[in-house]
């Protein structure tokens, strides 16, 4: 009992000793911590940029989490974290109110609607995708492809992906209730591996396992996004409560520098936000940048 | 019309083959991970840090948040559910309204969505007690998805000791609190292992619960330092921490480096290598508990 | 005399601490209790918001068969209606215990009449491991096995409630299979034995003898399952579809209280109604949880007797 009492006090007091030491002897600097929430399709080129950043500013850590659009505009907005991903304007969200938030757009994002390679669609017009969409075509054979019944693949209602593609794919038209899946990575492996299926992802989702066919002629590619033709594209946007300060402001102008608009956010599939050659605002109106 | 001895042996058929069956299903899962997975485990695989949209990543600093959350998180939970376990089963009154009320509440915890209990902690400890995205709200989070399976098991462990045990204790003149400490728990400690193990297999394979509390970014670690107050040592537990589980779903649903569909096969199979290895630990440990605490030869 | 008086009047040092290990053990279940209780709270707190603070009609939310929540019908109200994901628990859930039944009964019985030293050598082991594989692994198999199967047998996209039924019944296979073996176990031996003695054969005696005085705790047991099943969630949402319509067949997507509720809740915006109807779908479960707990309560009183 007693030698008990004696090993056990032994092991408190070391591990107490240890944790006493490592408290007095951490590292001091004040550490300042970035914390980013929000869109999961922003999170890499965030968090890539965060990690560069931080090993130009020592005792910085920026901090990276995903959690979708809408979790990330609420955070923000109530200064729980520093930064808001978004895949859209927070005045588009319900329950935001974009007054206090400031938009800094970082990149800009096309994207572009996917087929199975069996339906045999190499083009659509705009309207055959709106009436693809809103079940009035409801096989391939309408638009000129195989006998094949189409089978919708929607995103989740309220991801950012879905709502650019109903605004600009389909004009504002909702689409058909149809299966919902939550990320671009599944919507992509099931539209090419479900016969006769459609659905959409940004560009840098697109590979040779789907067709992307063109709208009313306009190939889904960078270059189309740039100069304003092809016309299904958003922003992504950082959101912060107030303008920012001090290293936050420091990150942000970092990850608007040339550094990375011409480095990462290529790699990631976006298109740098210097390059556009055209402008959108809220309301949507496109104007030409000089 | 079959006689019985004919209805026997036909019975008997179709026990055996349901019983192949279910060890064919699983034969098929697991092999089918291990096939899938295998061929793209390597060492530089196991331990180097994961890559956001380059080919080559690891799963090294997953691993390690893995297994330290996994600790963090029994620490935290075994005592809980061990005092919890004693109480229903050796001082509570089993007609208690209170008591039957608690069960079915313990009973609910366990069948919630991990998701729920994961917005639950984000909202709580994440916002309000300002504890970050970190170890130790994702510990706390997987606490309350923890608790009442071990609680239940610690429970199903005390249940399994005859009450003649008790009673011995009681004779010899010991407490209720004595019998416990030196007569019932080193006679339940195997069984007590074996569903702390197991139970970790669980907490082990969580992602839900995790990817709202302790985050779903893994930023570099240094392994040289192992002061627990610096913010890139190992040991912090205020830090971000993906776990492996967590990293596949990322994977699966976000990934855009060119080979997500091998880390995510890669990192199923060493997941399911160590739900296997928890298995076979909790056997082999409670064997030898067994023999060292009961004297058996 | 005073001495002895005192010390059989105070307390003992075991008392002391048996009373010390009393406190310390129910304020370890208390905390449990707090923990659950507040759970409850946030959940019904911000579920029933929905009927309370965004006025949706509670009827309309149980039987509307149209679910949108961003979008709003002809009289402006918001399309809030959860019976098709309702509809979709209910079906998987059964569909999963209706398959699992059979082969858990079989397989404990197998453990524990038939050959109970393979069944603790191979058997055992091989559930609790069943038990032990993430559901983000049951459901990476799901999608890359079951889906194209059924795609390949019954033609569709192969994804819908039969494809969630079927990863259902392999998560809870094991945990309806351990707790039928706990209750054939503790079926009495003198029961076995009664019945060879009156010259029943082995099928007979399990059939005739074991499997109805277990009854109770079968029941109990597919229940329990159920129960797990209703709440799962990462798997079943990767394999069925997530559609928000009413199913019409088993092979076309449908989908679940726990899908939709997990899909969404990142994508919309706290305190927002679209936020508040998945709370309310949260709260469903928490009550399913409570009747499937209410149903094991009553089978086993009914048992008892």
């Amino acid at each position: 009992m007693k030698r008990n009492w004696l090993i056990s006090a032994v092991i408190i007091i070391i591990a107490g000793g240890l944790l006493t030491f490592g408290y007095t002897t951490r590292q001091k600097n004040s550490d300042v911590n970035i914390t980013a929430v929000g869109s999961t399709a922003l999170q890499p080129l965030v968090e890539a940029a965060g990690e560069e950043f931080a090993n130009n500013n020592l005792g910085v850590h920026v901090n990276v989490q995903g959690g979708g659009t809408g979790t990330g505009l609420a955070q923000v907005q109530t200064g729980a974290v520093d930064l808001g991903n978004s895949d859209m304007f927070a005045g588009e969200k319900d329950g935001i109110n974009p007054k206090k938030l400031v938009d800094h757009r970082v990149s800009v994002v096309g994207i572009a609607p996917m087929i199975n390679k069996q339906a045999n669609v190499k083009q659509l017009t705009q309207k055959q995708l709106i009436d693809i969409f809103t079940k009035k075509i409801t096989n391939w054979r309408e638009v000129g492809g195989t006998d094949m019944p189409i089978v919708l693949v929607n995103r989740a209602a309220g991801s950012g992906t879905r709502a650019t593609f109903e605004k600009w794919g389909l004009q504002g038209a909702k689409s058909a209730s149809a299966q919902e899946q939550d990320s671009s990575g599944m919507v992509r492996s099931i539209v090419s591996s479900t016969p006769g299926a459609i659905s959409y992802a940004s560009f840098a989702y697109l590979d040779d396992s789907v067709v992307a066919p063109t709208l009313d002629g306009v190939a889904a590619t960078n270059k189309n996004v740039i100069n304003g033709d092809w016309p299904i594209w958003s922003y992504e946007h950082i959101y912060t409560n107030g303008q920012p300060t001090g290293k936050v402001k420091e990150f942000l102008s970092y990850i608007d520098s040339k550094r990375i608009q011409q480095t990462l956010v290529p790699q990631l599939g976006y298109i740098s936000i210097h390059d556009m050659q055209v402008e959108r605002n809220e309301a949507g109106k496109l104007s030409k940048v000089n | 019309m079959l006689n019985p001895k004919q209805s026997d042996k036909l019975a008997s058929i179709m026990l055996y083959s349901i019983a192949g069956f279910v060890i064919l299903v699983l034969a098929a899962l697991v092999g089918y991970i291990l096939v899938q997975g295998v061929p793209h485990l390597s060492w530089h695989f196991l331990t180097s840090p994961s890559s956001a949209f380059t080919a080559g990543g690891g799963i090294g600093v997953q691993l390690f948040n893995s297994f330290y959350l996994l600790i963090i998180t029994m620490i935290i939970s075994f005592p809980i559910a061990l005092g919890a376990g004693i109480y229903l089963h050796e001082y509570a009154n089993q007609k208690n309204q209170f008591i039957r009320l608690t069960r079915t509440a313990i009973e609910i915890l366990s069948s919630l969505p991990s998701v729920v209990v994961g917005l639950f902690g984000f909202l709580l400890f994440v916002v309000q007690f300002k504890l970050g995205f970190s170890i130790l709200s994702g510990a706390i989070a997987l606490t309350f998805f923890n608790l009442p399976l071990l609680t239940r098991s610690v429970e199903d462990s005390l249940r399994s000791i005859p009450d003649l045990q008790r009673e011995a204790g009681a004779a010899l003149g010991l407490s209720r609190w004595e019998t416990v400490g030196h007569i019932i728990l080193p006679a339940a400690v195997p069984s007590i292992v074996t569903g702390v193990v197991l139970s970790a297999g669980r907490v082990f394979g969580e992602a839900a619960a995790l990817i709202y509390t302790a985050g779903q970014s893994a930023p570099a670690l240094d392994f040289g330092d192992w002061n627990p107050f610096n913010t890139a040592s190992p040991l912090n537990i205020m830090r971000p921490a993906e776990t492996l589980a967590v990293h596949i779903w990322k994977v699966n649903s976000e990934g855009i480096m060119p080979d997500a569909a091998a880390v995510s096969a890669g990192a199923s199979a060493v997941l399911i290598i160590a739900v296997l290895l928890f298995n076979f630990l909790a056997r082999f440990l409670s064997s030898v508990l067994y023999k060292h605490l009961t004297a058996t030869k | 005399m005073d001495l002895i008086r005192e010390s059989l009047l105070k307390k003992s040092k075991a008392s002391k601490k048996d009373q010390f290990g009393r406190v310390l053990t129910f304020s370890a279940l208390l905390l449990i209790v707090i923990v659950v209780v507040s759970i409850f709270w946030f959940v019904a707190s911000k579920g029933l918001a929905t009927f309370f603070s965004n006025k949706v009609n509670l009827w309309d939310f149980l039987s509307g068969k149209n679910w949108a929540p961003g979008q709003t019908d002809a009289h402006g109200k918001p399309l809030t209606g959860a019976l098709p994901m309702i509809t979709g628990s209910f079906l998987v859930t059964f569909l999963a215990a209706l398959i699992a039944t059979p082969f858990a009964i079989g397989t404990a019985v197998f453990m524990t009449e038939i050959s109970p030293k393979r069944g603790a050598k191979i058997l055992g082991p091989v559930t609790e491991l069943l038990v032990g594989i993430p559901s983000v692994v049951y459901g990476f198999i799901g999608l890359s096995v079951i889906v194209p199967t059924l795609r390949f047998l019954f033609g569709g996209s192969g994804f819908g409630i039969l494809a969630g039924a079927m990863v259902l019944f392999v998560m809870i296979l094991p945990t309806v299979t351990s707790m039928t073996v706990d209750t054939l176990k503790s079926v009495p031996r003198h029961y076995r034995e009664s019945a060879l003695a009156l010259g029943a054969t082995r099928w007979q005696t399990i059939y005739k003898v074991i499997l109805r005085s277990a009854t109770p705790g079968i029941l109990t047991a597919v229940v329990f399952g159920m129960a797990r099943a209703f709440g799962e969630a990462l798997a079943v949402q990767m394999v069925i579809g997530n559609a928000s319509l009413m199913p019409k067949d088993l092979t076309s997507p449908a989908s679940t209280l726990t899908s939709i509720l997990t899909q969404g809740i990142g994508n919309t915006v706290m305190g927002s109604l679209e936020n508040n109807v998945l709370w309310s779908l949260a709260l469903i479960l928490l009550l399913m949880s409570l009747v499937f707990n209410i149903i094991i309560r009553a089978i086993a009183k009914k048992g008892a007797i």
